[in-house]
């Protein structure tokens, strides 16, 4: 079977497209699947970070590309999950170094290989979105439920559209129960109804999720996290499983009614 | 057309044609040393004029070993061009290109994103397009007649009209109507709270609405905007 490539973008910058990238990864790995990620943020590179790979980089994208090294040479395999690679963006070049057309081709090589090709976007609407959503069977969009974040998102989805990689799927990042509850935060329905594009996850914001960013673990290792819980799911409504959204607040409000919304039957604990 | 593509082919084994992605050179039959030569003369010859340009090389059925090819690529390099693609016919040639990272397939061109225009008007009628599709951010839609839209004008997205503007969806973007100085134009919307709406030379700010939406108009009064709830026993 030929593998699904996934682009994870954004617009806006500092929402969660490499937090997400890493996260779903890992949650796909750990489901036994065959992923590999890939971090087309050139000149930025911080998904090798995230992932707790930096000290095993010795090849890059840009090396595979133009014929440096083999693609096997420069995919990293994680240090937990066997089934989890990385392939490093390069932090001495810039975009211009990666086309369209070589991300296609790159993720035709992979596909064969692997259930799961991950794109990590950069942020912005150049060359560098163009590379990552070149090859894309799927984009999901990550906004925070945030004015400026949502105007962003907006733009990209128009852009997928534009070619002709649409409909996107969206992920809300960074929801904090207690604000929406009190009316201070957009609520999800503003968020879809705006953007009017299919929800494929709702992640509550979690202070873990900076602990284990830094440390170079994916949360979505940690059972007890909520946020690692969420980005779980994505994984598996990725790969067609119907998975109830988590309840983020045990006292009704938006997400009671969110989950009533969508019928949610195996409650999280509050 | 065809025909003179042939005779050009016969005449000169390099021949080279600009595409969405860069520059297509198809290389014809001949001895590789002499074909390389001819095409290092055509590209020093336009030096100025290619520099920066990215290309894609047809080789056709010739047989090309890595070492070649890498020569090729570097000889390229050096005149400031890049050799993103190398295509062929035959596979082995196919293989050293991916070996060596080269792109051996051009993408089809997408038709870029137009709106559709019609070519005649209703008899007695006015000019109008009819647009079936949400604008999302940084969309825009500018039309010397009426705009009748089907979908939501989302913020950071605009619509200019020299006539009305009809939206039925929600208006939350920038709308213009009778943006040439029409000061009886109006907009009409399911939902109008635009981030900002201009009628004729007049810009306006609509307050928030709280409660239900529901359809609305716009037009100027004694030079200020004024917003109305759709009436449609009143005639305008």
């Amino acid at each position: 079977m030929s593998g699904r490539v996934v682009t994870i973008t954004s617009g806006k910058g500092g929402v969660g497209k490499t937090t997400a990238t890493a996260n779903i990864g890992a949650a796909l790995a750990s489901n036994g699947w065959k992923v590999v990620c890939i971090d087309a943020d050139i000149g930025l590179r911080n998904l090798d970070v995230v992932m707790g790979l930096e000290n095993r980089i010795v090849y890059d994208l840009v090396d595979v590309i133009e014929g440096r090294c083999r693609l096997r040479q420069a995919m990293i395999r994680d240090k937990r999950l066997p089934e989890l690679y990385l392939i490093p963006a390069a932090q001495t070049r810039d975009k211009s170094a990666v086309s369209p057309s070589d991300m296609i081709r790159l993720c035709d090589d992979l596909r064969p290989e692997f259930d799961w090709v991950l794109i990590d976007s950069p942020a912005g609407i150049e060359r560098g979105f163009r590379n990552a959503v070149a090859p894309a069977d799927v984009v999901l969009v990550i906004t925070n439920p945030e004015v400026s974040a949502v105007r962003d998102a907006d733009r990209i989805i128009g852009l997928v559209e534009a070619e002709e990689k649409g409909p996107a799927k969206l992920v809300i990042n960074r929801i904090k129960p207690s604000m929406v509850k009190r009316g201070e935060m957009l609520t999800m329905e503003d968020v879809t109804e705006l953007l009017a594009i299919e929800l494929i996850g709702l992640i509550p914001d979690d202070e873990n999720i900076i602990t284990g960013t830094n440390r170079g673990t994916p949360i979505v290792l940690d059972g007890k996290s909520k946020a690692g819980q969420a980005f779980g799911n994505i994984a598996r409504r990725l790969s067609g499983e119907e998975v109830p959204f988590l309840k983020l607040d045990d006292e009704g409000g938006f997400f009671g009614r969110l989950s009533r919304l969508f019928r949610s039957e195996g409650r999280q604990n509050g | 057309m065809l025909q003179s593509n042939l005779d050009l082919q016969m005449e000169t084994t390099v021949q080279i044609k600009g595409i969405r992605e860069g520059l297509l050179i198809t290389l014809g039959e001949g001895d590789w040393e002499e074909v390389q030569r001819s095409l290092f003369e055509q590209l020093d010859q336009q030096a100025e004029f290619l520099r920066g340009a990215r290309l894609a090389l047809d080789v056709g059925s010739r047989v090309l070993k890595a070492v070649e090819m890498s020569r090729l690529r570097s000889d390229i390099q050096d005149r400031q061009l890049t050799l993103w693609a190398l295509m062929s016919e035959s596979p082995v040639t196919i293989q050293t290109a991916q070996t060596l990272g080269l792109a051996t397939r051009i993408t089809k061109p997408r038709p870029e994103l137009t709106v559709a225009r019609p070519e005649t008007n209703l008899q007695g009628g006015e000019p109008a397009i009819l647009v079936r599709r949400t604008l999302r951010s940084g969309y825009s839609i500018e039309y010397p007649g009426h705009v009748i839209l089907i979908g939501d004008v989302n913020p950071g997205a605009e619509v200019t009209a020299s006539g009305d503007i009809i939206i039925w969806g929600r208006a939350r973007g920038m709308l213009h109507a009778g943006a040439e100085g029409k000061q009886d134009a109006v907009v009409y919307a399911l939902d109008l709270s635009p981030t900002q709406l201009r009628i004729a030379g007049k810009i306006s700010v609509i307050p928030a609405r709280r409660g239900k939406s529901q359809p609305e108009m716009a037009r100027l009064q004694d030079g200020q905007v004024v917003v109305e709830s759709w009436d449609p026993k009143k005639k305008r």
